[in-house]
């Protein structure tokens, strides 16, 4: 507050000596009416009543008390109620449908803070000085005298500095400051591998951005229940999301073939959607004609702008959409972008069957799958 | 044998008796009877002449109610610029049909993006007469048996791993349009995925085996009847859920959420504060009058 600085007191309603003159700035001409000055104060219970003000005290004290039991509620509600139903099958008790814990915890906490808030606010407006304050409004532009100053302070300060005279001082500041941005660099850089760390000779299959775990005779398998598809289980219009059967293998002592780390890489890289269309409304791409089974095409569900995973499927128009940014890819034209932001089309796998009669890749993708990356030539796709 | 003799001498004795023949002829009757019924192929012709007569019954109504758009025949109607008024009926089977004209979206009320629900205009013996009508233009989809969806007969733990896998297969083929509780969302062209939440579970199932409108179809093949089953189940088992972490908002997520926050959260947050700053307690006391 800027209380005195025109040496007003505060609160002295009827002080007509701030309507006058300021700073110099103008003289301000009396009008016709006389300037009835403030109102004056008006008093709060709490200023003139001792008996209110006790009142106010224990009212406040109150809300404070009020939080404390909150507070404990808080504690005992986060032992009492338990989130998950304790195991064993309990079951998880609610109040109207809505979780116990949840809505004890969150009335609890909120009821706490809530309190501590509005006793603050009782305290400042009921027993707190009660004083009026008149702020008075000035111009915004400093005087003459003080821009002349500052000007003349800055120059000398520039010309002292000598930043103008020793250049070799102010160039390597400069360059000490540029050179900061290498600490941020290198940890950035080690939030992930670089393109070039991944390289094809890591310790798993399908390693590599250009590669998948995608190979010759590899079956098709549904996603989740990991059984193969045979050409006759699809109908016109079907949608199957789908992974190779390598992420499902396992060995002869039933343990599976991929865990961890690289079985989440094989499975973000693989997943593939299959479709069946009328073959006559598919128009494959110069060199894939014998790439889909019976109007059964696969391609690969990782979006080429940023990498979504990709399946909302129009069975009418063959569009498949990418739910992040809207890119929409034409599945019967060789999963040519015909809207959104990315610039490739979809990878797609050549299907074949295999002797079992299980639709099976001919081989990996012909080209990586996934967003575009620095070291990848985004114009290249096998579809063009 | 003197047992013998002596029973065989009781049924002689009976057998003279003036009833015996009576009974003799009454036994010869329905033995003859029911071994006519039971070798005769009258029952198999009786529901044959009961489902001609509800194909021809459901074509009367397909020819009041339908073919306008569907064409006489079920053939489609193409319009003059090339554009289908009602695709063909042929092959869609009765599933398609008791799931479109049993949720109200056919009759159609005018061509557009998507047929909407809406109060469900025919009877169900009517739906099952035009049902009958469709499948017999060519074969497609039948109605589910209840029992296909029906979770009766499963212990409490093979309920679970139903709804669990149920959830997994959901998530992986179904989120994607329907979102991840069932609630729907926009598709391209003023389509929209509907919210499942109210959806019957028979409906659910046909909308899975035929897939209606852009809808990809999960047929038979595609997803087994356990795993519609399962994907069913677990719809199911969102509704009965209690909403742990307070009110869904339509199970939306950011965008509902964002804008109770915004809008409910923040304004009443401003309109406490207007409301603190409006209100103190004056008296019409003076302080020295008080003091004094």
């Amino acid at each position: 507050m800027t209380e005195g600085h025109d040496g007003h007191l505060p609160g002295l309603p009827g002080d007509d000596s701030h309507n006058g003159s300021h700073d110099g700035h103008g003289e301000l001409v009396p009008g016709p009416i006389a300037d009835p000055g403030l109102p004056e104060h008006v008093w709060r219970p709490t200023d003139v009543d001792p008996k209110a003000e006790k009142r106010a005290e224990r009212q406040i004290a109150t809300l404070f008390g009020l939080s404390t039991v909150c507070v404990v509620l808080f504690v005992v509600s986060y032992i009492v109620f338990d989130v998950n139903g304790g195991g064993g099958g309990a079951t998880v008790r609610t109040v109207g449908g809505l979780g116990a814990s949840n809505v004890a915890l969150g009335v609890t906490l909120a009821g706490a803070l809530l309190f501590i808030g509005i006793g603050l606010i009782q305290w400042a407006r009921k027993l707190m000085g009660d004083h009026e304050i008149v702020e008075m409004r000035h111009p915004a532009r400093s005087s003459d005298e003080d821009r002349e100053e500052t000007l003349r302070v800055l120059a000398l300060g520039a010309d002292e500095s000598g930043i103008a005279r020793r250049p070799l001082v102010r160039n390597s500041l400069l360059g000490a400051v540029g050179v900061l941005i290498a600490p941020a660099v290198i940890m950035l850089k080690d939030l992930g591998p670089t393109n070039r760390d991944v390289t094809d000779s890591q310790p798993y299959i399908g390693a590599g951005l250009e590669h998948t775990v995608w190979e010759k005779g590899v079956r098709v398998v549904r996603d989740v229940v990991g059984t193969p598809i045979r050409t006759g289980d699809l109908e016109i219009g079907d949608l199957i999301n789908a992974e190779p059967e390598t992420i499902f293998e396992v060995d002869e002592n039933g343990d599976p073939l991929l865990e961890g780390v690289p079985l989440q890489i094989a499975k973000s890289k693989a997943a593939v959607v299959v479709v069946r269309m009328d073959p006559d409304e598919n128009n494959p791409a110069p060199g894939r004609e014998n790439w889909a089974v019976d109007g059964i095409l696969c391609y690969s569900k990782i979006c080429t702008h940023v990498g979504c995973p990709i399946s909302l499927y129009e069975k009418k128009t063959h569009h498949l959409l990418c739910p992040c940014h809207q890119s929409t890819f034409d599945l019967a034209d060789a999963a040519k972008v015909v809207f959104g932001p990315a610039a490739r089309p979809l990878p797609q796998l050549p299907l074949m069957v295999d002797a079992d009669g299980y639709l099976v890749a001919q081989s990996d993708f012909k080209e990586p799958v996934g967003p575009s990356y620095w070291e990848r030539d985004s114009q290249q796709s096998t579809s063009k | 044998m003197r047992f013998l003799n002596r029973s065989a001498g009781r049924l002689s004795r009976h057998r003279r008796r003036p009833v015996a023949g009576l009974l003799l002829l009454m036994l010869g009757l329905v033995l003859t009877g029911s071994l006519y019924a039971a070798f005769a192929p009258s029952s198999q012709a009786d529901s044959a002449q009961s489902d001609e007569e509800l194909v021809e019954q459901g074509r009367k109504l397909f020819l009041v109610g339908c073919s306008f758009c569907h064409g006489q025949n079920g053939e489609g109607v193409l319009t003059e610029d090339g554009n289908q008024l009602g695709p063909t009926l042929a092959g869609v089977g009765a599933a398609a049909v008791d799931f479109q004209v049993g949720t109200g979206r056919m009759p159609a009320a005018q061509p557009g993006a998507q047929n909407p629900t809406k109060p469900v205009t025919y009877t169900q013996d009517e739906i099952d007469a035009l049902a009958a009508y469709v499948a017999s233009l060519a074969p497609g989809p039948a109605v589910p048996d209840p029992e296909d969806y029906s979770l009766a007969g499963l212990s409490e733990k093979e309920r679970e791993e139903a709804v669990s896998r149920g959830g997994q297969i959901f998530l992986t083929n179904c989120t994607a349009c329907h979102n991840f509780a069932g609630k729907g969302g926009a598709m391209p062209h003023g389509g929209q995925a509907p919210s499942l939440s109210d959806t019957s579970a028979r409906h659910i199932y046909e909308a899975m085996l035929t897939g209606p409108g852009q809808m990809p179809t999960f047929s038979d093949g595609n997803l087994t009847p356990e795993e519609k089953r399962d994907v069913i189940a677990y719809l199911y088992s969102l509704r009965e859920q209690p909403e742990y972490g307070g009110f869904d908002l339509g199970g939306m997520g950011p965008v509902s959420e964002g804008l109770f926050a915004w809008v409910v959260g923040i304004g009443s947050l401003v309109g406490f504060a207007i409301w603190i700053a409006a209100h103190t307690a004056r008296s019409s006391k003076k302080k020295e009058e008080a003091s004094a």
